[in-house]
């Protein structure tokens, strides 16, 4: 039926099929759009959001979304500014996927400032010594640079690609896609940074607040560090997930060990460096403000096991797993690695959103638990399928991995 | 008070935030006016078609 619209040479399930597999998507879709159609209506009463969980569920989604999908700025930044052509093989994924997070995170932000149609006094009444300014500057300028880091891929369809105004456009867009791709960075730097600069900062809050480099705390370093040690990562994965449900190969092993060992190595760095963090702030940042590291930990569900889940078992271990060739060049290992480092990046976004938000402060203060709404689970799902359904149509009818021809010949 | 920010001052911090900003947007809004008219002058013919 859409034999048409499907990329030469390649092979696709047939059009009942993919249909199937979209329904289910489009279901958590239509669930999370009906979550947002009564946040909007009726009010962020809907969610268990309040005076104390300012941020909840849909900022860990948020940050966790926007440190995953760091793996199209640095792919790009690696490809076209460093010269990593192999990395010309997964190059589209990364933007695929960075637009999918980007776009998703600003969606569901749109909902959560409660009035969208307010959204734009940020930029007009902006706050220029607010680091979620800036956040929300370079988030939305990034995404602007994704969306031209998209189309030429979009322009390459079969169909489109037979207009010669488009092809033709779609070549001018490639042949600009280095300077770009250096914007984006630069965009992409700022924003990790400050994401992690806003916790910094929160000097009433000792379990976030850190010292740094004049107007910089650490962790506005250690969040561009961590997201662009994981992104890779995650582009790895999606892409790996995506060979295991077509049974095929489509990158070739050189650009995803290439990606592996480049996110491995930016893992240590920024474990050393994590680590180093964390005993500067046992010793002296929490002493400082009056409280012992086990103070933190002594009220709810949020222990110790948290600094050990984050700093070993998703930082140390999978650091080790994809620095060692041998241990990543197993697929299996490799793909356990790449879901050890992005859930140890996701677990650190919700540690410093809702463990910092939860922990008493004040003498009199009491543990603040929070528990999300059915509305808020399902926006954040439906980003999550939002993304099955853009990466699924990508992936059908645009040429997303230049090698799958090469890597799968079509018999006859 | 500039396009874009209603509370513009000229100070150090106002000029850095949006001079920073407007880099960016300039650099990628130029990149993609050239694309247009690179494009616009070979599809009329004015300049020839790169194959890549």
């Amino acid at each position: 039926m859409d034999s048409k619209l499907l990329p030469e040479g390649v092979e696709r399930c047939s059009f009942g099929m993919f249909l199937l597999w979209m329904l289910p998507w489009v279901a958590i879709l239509a669930w999370g759009g009906l979550a947002a159609f009564l946040c909007l209506i009726k009010g962020l009463n809907q969610t268990n959001m309040s005076n104390v969980f300012a941020f909840a569920l849909w900022i860990v989604f948020d940050l966790g979304v926007i440190a995953l999908g760091a793996g199209a700025f640095f792919s790009g930044f690696l490809t076209y500014v460093v010269g990593k052509k192999e990395l010309k093989n997964i190059i589209n994924a990364a933007v695929i996927i960075g637009f999918i997070c980007y776009s998703g995170a600003t969606a569901m932000l749109g909902i959560d400032i409660g009035q969208p149609i307010r959204g734009w006094f940020i930029f007009w009444h902006a706050n220029i010594h607010s680091m979620l300014v800036e956040v929300s500057f370079c988030i939305t300028c990034y995404l602007g640079v994704l969306i031209v880091e998209f189309v030429p891929i979009i322009l390459e369809n079969r169909k489109l690609d037979q207009i010669k105004e488009l092809h033709i456009f779609g070549h001018n867009l490639h042949h600009i896609m280095g300077v770009i791709a250096a914007s984006g960075t630069f965009l992409s730097f700022f924003h990790q940074g400050s994401l992690g600069g806003m916790f910094g900062v929160l000097y009433g809050r000792p379990f976030a607040a850190r010292d740094g480099f004049y107007i910089w705390p650490w962790t506005f370093f250690l969040f561009v560090l961590s997201a662009i040690a994981s992104g890779p990562c995650f582009t790895i994965l999606c892409t790996k997930l995506t060979e295991m449900l077509t049974r095929k190969k489509l990158v070739p092993d050189n650009a995803i060990q290439l990606l592996a060992k480049i996110s491995g190595w930016l893992l240590s760095i920024y474990m050393v460096l994590k680590i180093a963090d964390t005993l500067v702030w046992i010793y002296d940042i929490a002493p400082r403000a009056g409280f012992k590291f086990m103070d933190f930990y002594r009220e709810g569900p949020y222990g110790v096991w948290l600094v050990v889940a984050e700093l070993i078992v998703c930082g140390i271990i999978p650091a080790i797993m994809l620095m060692t060739p041998k241990l990543r060049e197993n697929q299996g290992l490799l793909v356990i690695a790449c879901l050890l480092n992005c859930t140890g990046i996701i677990l650190n976004r919700f540690v410093f959103i809702i463990v910092t938000l939860a922990i008493p402060v004040m003498p009199f203060d009491r543990f603040f638990s929070y528990i999300p709404t059915w509305q808020e689970w399902a926006i954040g799902f439906a980003v999550v399928a939002y993304g099955f359904i853009v990466f699924s149509l990508s992936y059908r009818y645009l040429p997303v991995f230049p090698k799958e021809r090469e890597l799968n010949p079509v018999a006859g | 008070m500039l396009p874009f920010c209603f509370e513009w001052t000229w100070n150090v911090d106002h000029i850095i935030f949006f001079g920073l900003l407007y880099s960016a947007l300039t650099i990628v809004g130029t990149c993609v006016v050239i694309a247009v008219v690179k494009t616009v002058t070979q599809v009329f013919g004015f300049t020839r078609e790169r194959h890549f």
